[in-house]
């Protein structure tokens, strides 16, 4: 019965989107306001229906009811609970059905706390989320319902992928969601103002939490995707440049974008067209991203279920949406009044810079990443990849870097470039410094990473370049966000450069009480063991580790064989230390009594995550100090001007 | 001309959608093929893998005498299925050589016994080295060799009775 | 009904939203078979059946534990060569798991595939005339990094392309010069 309740509340809630459409294009077009009184009860009263709907589905994973199809396929009632939980979504139709649950509830926040925007774009806006939302549940109710039930159904599931069975997944895709949701917030903003033709500073404004919040949200989903990635993998990487990975910075790169553009327009009242069109090209990314991964039509490590006629369908949405803004944005840009235009010296030109500079990333991970299905239409098989991207990519991040360095030290308006440079002192005597430290060690690892390493030093003295003499206690918390977050950028960067420039690899096979040195270590085999988990067996080794004088300690990577389903996969156990990680790895026996194992030093590798944290971080503290500054109504335009 | 570029974007869109839209509903061949395919057979020499049969080395090749080279292993399931259309050629008077991958002679001499023994030849190659020399990405794979030591035809995966034919029309030809 | 090939069966069945660790290849071929059959709309008895007890009979027929060739996990004692080797394999292109490079695959043949590039690069070979032998056998595909070529350029130009178009759209944000 839950099931079928589950059902009922999805179509109840798609009823909800297809009223809330009428209501307020009614109010927009007709100008009917008694319509739009009614379009925020009804946009509530989704996001209600469909956490119903994934609370449903929850509880019939929690209870291993086996006569439906979806815990069939994806659990075993031997599973821990937190895995049945987050199993509720580690497949195709439930995290679609994730997917609208969230859009429900952005779309019920939007109605509820959006109190400044002009009444007409309000309405436009929640029109144009309930026309995204109406596609979403078509495609769940007619192809792919999740509460489909199974007859006649099998005494226990099929289990889930062990590779899932890992905190990972709890947090990994919903996080991921929360930030594409968000932006597609963003994207009915845009939609909405242009529709009214409103769009400036008070849209801005209105349109900023949203995308900073979703912002905030890919940026901690790609962190944490990346870390999972690296220690569930086994080989020590934590960026592939795959496809699917790409699908997931694509966003994050425009959405990036979106965020400074957004900035300029709500403080200098400039990048009008330009923001509109980043939002469009945002919520494009995060479509086609979910496109790519869920259609199977490129090659990735991260294969997921394909099925043609659900790729057919998203599509189809992706044409109607991208279609119709974009139609929608060439007929009506023109007749947007013109925004301001910037001194080139000037914070607002640092930052169309900065916007030049990651869009023009985002293109080459685009073309990047669909050239291999061009040339495939041309008849020709070929691989883009790691080098490629780094080639491209690598140089114009690091161009991006000096920028990001630069802007916040300019004020807005107009700035001189004498003193521009006075500010640049340190930060360029801090690259100049770790120059000169470095070239010694990382000369022979290319010049990209050295670059890269002096770079993240004087962007790291920049970023809190802007915190320097103030009164820390008043300065505002979207200062400090951006200093923070810049600051991530910079040691997130010094994780990546270290890792590739000074990585150690020791590849052995160990018998008992063999001991083989990686980097500052000395690694003993001591023993093979087997291990039992709750629904898994393993083969462990004992692994005793010193470094130098230290006392020693033991790490045990595992090969661990699960049964339902039948998989092994190898468990790293990895040495976190101030200093870097020591990465160790179980592969197979060589038959004669030896242990096949891999062995990494890396040197703060653990700085590209923490990074990546920061960024979050900053992202998290520029969002409470914005919601909190517009809960004190106080609109002073120039006010987050650096003084 | 600004109106005209406002109108880019949407046309830049529809090329990405078509692009797509053609990955989706024409999914280009991701098999693997050989470069080699018309050019001379590499120079290889792999040691015998059954003490009763001789290994497979590059001067087998040629002399006017078109043959197949067959890669498989005991423990790859296609080429089970793939054993009758094999032992087929051989009934036609096709010479076969075998390659076999990552493999044991106990192994490979079970296979023969359960499935048939199609080859002249069988080499070892147990590093997969003349594999990765033809070009071959996985097992089985059928070479077909011409009398002057090109390899004119790759077959992917397990024979079908129609590759059969065709093969055997084009040795005949060859001959 | 052709038979998948044992390689494409092994690793191409591979369906989770996950990352694949060579490691679980063999076995989750069963098992996702087993899903397969599952599904609605296929046939869920006899064939279903046949097809699990082949991909069992697939996956442990494999040689659990294979001759390795002899460099596959063994590095070169020259470090500058090994480092040269290493990098190397991290842009070609396992030919049968399609979606890794060869130095982060279990495959089999992406272990074949390590050896080799050590033997040749440990006998004076340099890494590029490595890439460029094994792009004869295999074409453009085996190597991550595109060769400039034909069929590449565009792909090549665009990084460029696109930064003085993006040039060309900031500065109609900028003031004049007054």
């Amino acid at each position: 019965m839950i099931a079928e309740g589950g059902l009922a509340a999805l179509w109840l809630a798609a009823v909800m989107a297809v009223l809330q459409l009428v209501l307020a294009s009614s109010a927009v077009i007709g100008g009917r306001d008694e319509m739009a009184r009614a379009v925020r009860p009804v946009a509530i009263a989704q996001g209600l229906l469909t956490a119903l709907a994934m609370l449903c589905l929850i509880l019939v994973f929690v209870q291993s009811d086996m006569s439906v199809l979806l815990v069939a396929e994806n659990s075993h009632s031997l599973k821990p609970m937190i895995y049945k939980i987050a199993g509720a979504w580690g497949n195709h139709e439930g995290s679609m059905l994730l997917w609208v649950t969230i859009l429900g509830l952005a779309g019920a926040a939007v109605a509820i706390f959006e109190r400044r925007l002009d009444q007409r774009t309000l309405n436009a806006t929640i029109g144009a989320q309930a026309l995204i939302a109406m596609g979403f549940y078509a495609f769940l109710l007619f192809a792919s319902n999740p509460f489909a039930r199974l007859f006649p159904s099998p005494p226990d599931g099929n289990g889930l992928n062990p590779l899932l069975q890992d905190p990972g997944l709890a947090f990994h895709p919903p996080t991921l969601y929360v930030g594409y949701v968000g932006i597609s917030v963003a994207f009915s903003f845009a939609v909405g103002a242009l529709v009214t033709r409103d769009v400036g500073t008070a849209f801005a404004r209105a349109m900023r939490p949203w995308v900073l919040g979703a912002w905030i949200f890919l940026t901690i989903g790609i962190t944490a995707g990346s870390y999972w990635a690296y220690y569930e993998l086994g080989w020590g990487g934590w960026w592939f440049w795959d496809p699917v990975e790409n699908a997931s910075l694509m966003p994050w790169l425009a959405a990036t974008a979106l965020l400074h553009s957004v900035s300029v327009l709500a403080t200098r009242d400039g990048l009008r067209a330009w923001t509109i069109m980043l939002a469009v090209v945002a919520f494009s990314m995060s479509m086609i991203g979910t496109f790519l991964v869920r259609s199977g039509i490129l090659t990735s490590v991260h294969a997921f279920a394909v099925d043609p006629k659900r790729g057919a369908f998203l599509l189809a949405l992706l044409a109607i949406y991208i279609g119709g803004a974009l139609t929608l944005f060439a007929a009506r840009i023109g007749t947007v009044r013109q925004g301001n235009t910037f001194a080139v010296v000037s914070r607002e030109g640092a930052l169309v810079v900065n916007n030049l500079l990651l869009s023009v990333i985002l293109g080459i991970v685009l073309i990047g990443t669909l050239y291999p299905l061009a040339a495939a239409g041309w008849g020709v098989q070929l691989s883009v990849g790691k080098p490629f991207f780094d080639k491209t990519v690598g140089p114009v991040a690091l161009a991006l870097v000096v920028f990001i360095a630069i802007g916040p030290l300019l004020r807005w308006r107009r700035d001189e470039t004498q003193a521009l440079l006075k500010r640049m002192t340190w930060p360029v005597a801090a690259s100049c410094a770790a120059l000169i430290v470095l070239v010694p060690f990382a000369w022979g690892a290319g010049i990209l990473p050295l670059a890269a390493l002096v770079l993240a030093a004087g962007l790291a003295v920049a970023s809190v370049a802007p915190l320097w003499g103030r009164n820390l206690r008043r300065t505002p918390l979207f200062t400090w966000g951006m200093a923070v977050a810049h600051l991530g950028v910079a040691v997130s960067l010094a994780g990546m450069a270290s890792d590739s420039a000074f990585t150690k690899e020791t590849l052995a096979v160990l018998r008992q009480g063999e001991t083989r040195a990686v980097g500052p270590y000395l690694v003993t085999m001591t023993g093979i063991r087997p291990v039992v988990g709750p629904n898994w067996s393993a083969v462990a080794a004992d692994l005793s580790i010193r470094r130098g004088e230290g006392a020693p300690f033991i790490l045990s990577p595992e090969s661990r064989f699960f049964a339902s389903p039948p998989t092994s996969t190898s468990e790293s156990a990895i040495a976190t230390r101030l200093d870097g990680q020591l990465y160790t790895v179980l592969g197979q026996p060589d038959g004669k009594g030896g242990w096949q194992v891999r062995l990494w030093w890396k040197p703060f590798v653990t700085l590209i995550w923490l990074g990546g944290g920061l960024i979050g971080l900053g992202g998290a503290l520029s969002f409470i100090g914005r919601i909190r500054r517009r809960k004190r109504a106080v609109y002073d335009e120039y006010e987050e001007a650096v003084a | 001309m600004r109106r005209v570029l406002l109108w880019l974007p949407l046309v830049l869109f529809a090329g990405l959608f078509g692009l797509v839209a053609l990955g989706l509903f024409k999914p280009a061949d991701r098999t693997v093929r050989s470069a080699m395919v018309d050019k001379p057979l590499p120079d290889f020499a792999l040691p015998a893998m059954l003490p009763d049969k001789p290994g497979v080395a590059r001067t087998g090749f040629g002399g006017g005498k078109p043959r197949l080279i067959n890669v498989f292993a005991s423990w790859c399931v296609p080429c089970i299925a793939e054993a009758p259309e094999l032992m087929k050629l051989k009934a036609a008077g096709v010479p076969i050589d075998g390659v076999a991958i990552n493999d044991t002679p106990e192994a490979v001499q079970k296979f023969l016994d359960r499935n048939g023994d199609p080859f002249q030849r069988i080499g070892n190659d147990k590093a997969s080295q003349v594999q990765i020399a033809l070009g071959s990405s996985g097992v089985p794979e059928t070479f077909l060799i011409d009398g002057r030591g090109r390899i004119v035809r790759q077959y992917v995966s397990n024979l079908q009775s129609d590759q059969v034919d065709d093969i055997l029309k084009a040795w005949r030809g060859m001959r | 009904m052709s038979l998948p090939r044992s390689a494409t069966l092994r690793s191409a069945l591979i369906r989770h939203p996950g990352l694949v660790p060579g490691s679980a290849k063999r076995q989750a071929t069963a098992y996702e078979i087993v899903r397969q059959a599952l599904r609605p709309g296929r046939p869920r008895h006899k064939a279903g059946v046949t097809v699990v007890v082949l991909a069992l009979l697939a996956s442990f027929a494999t040689p659990a534990m294979a001759q390795q060739a002899p460099l596959a996990d063994t590095q070169l004692s020259d470090p500058a060569q090994e480092a040269q080797a290493k990098a190397l394999m991290e842009t070609i292109r396992c030919v049968e798991c399609q979606g890794q490079a060869i130095s982060d695959s279990n495959a089999d043949i992406a272990a074949n595939m390590r050896s080799l590039i050590r033997e040749r690069i440990k006998a004076g070979e340099s890494p590029e005339q490595v890439r460029a032998w094994l792009i004869q056998r295999y074409g453009d595909y085996i190597s991550y990094d595109p060769p400039l070529g034909g069929a590449t350029w565009p792909l090549w130009a665009a990084p460029f392309v696109l930064l003085v178009i993006g040039i060309a759209i900031a500065r109609s944000s900028f003031r004049r010069k007054r």
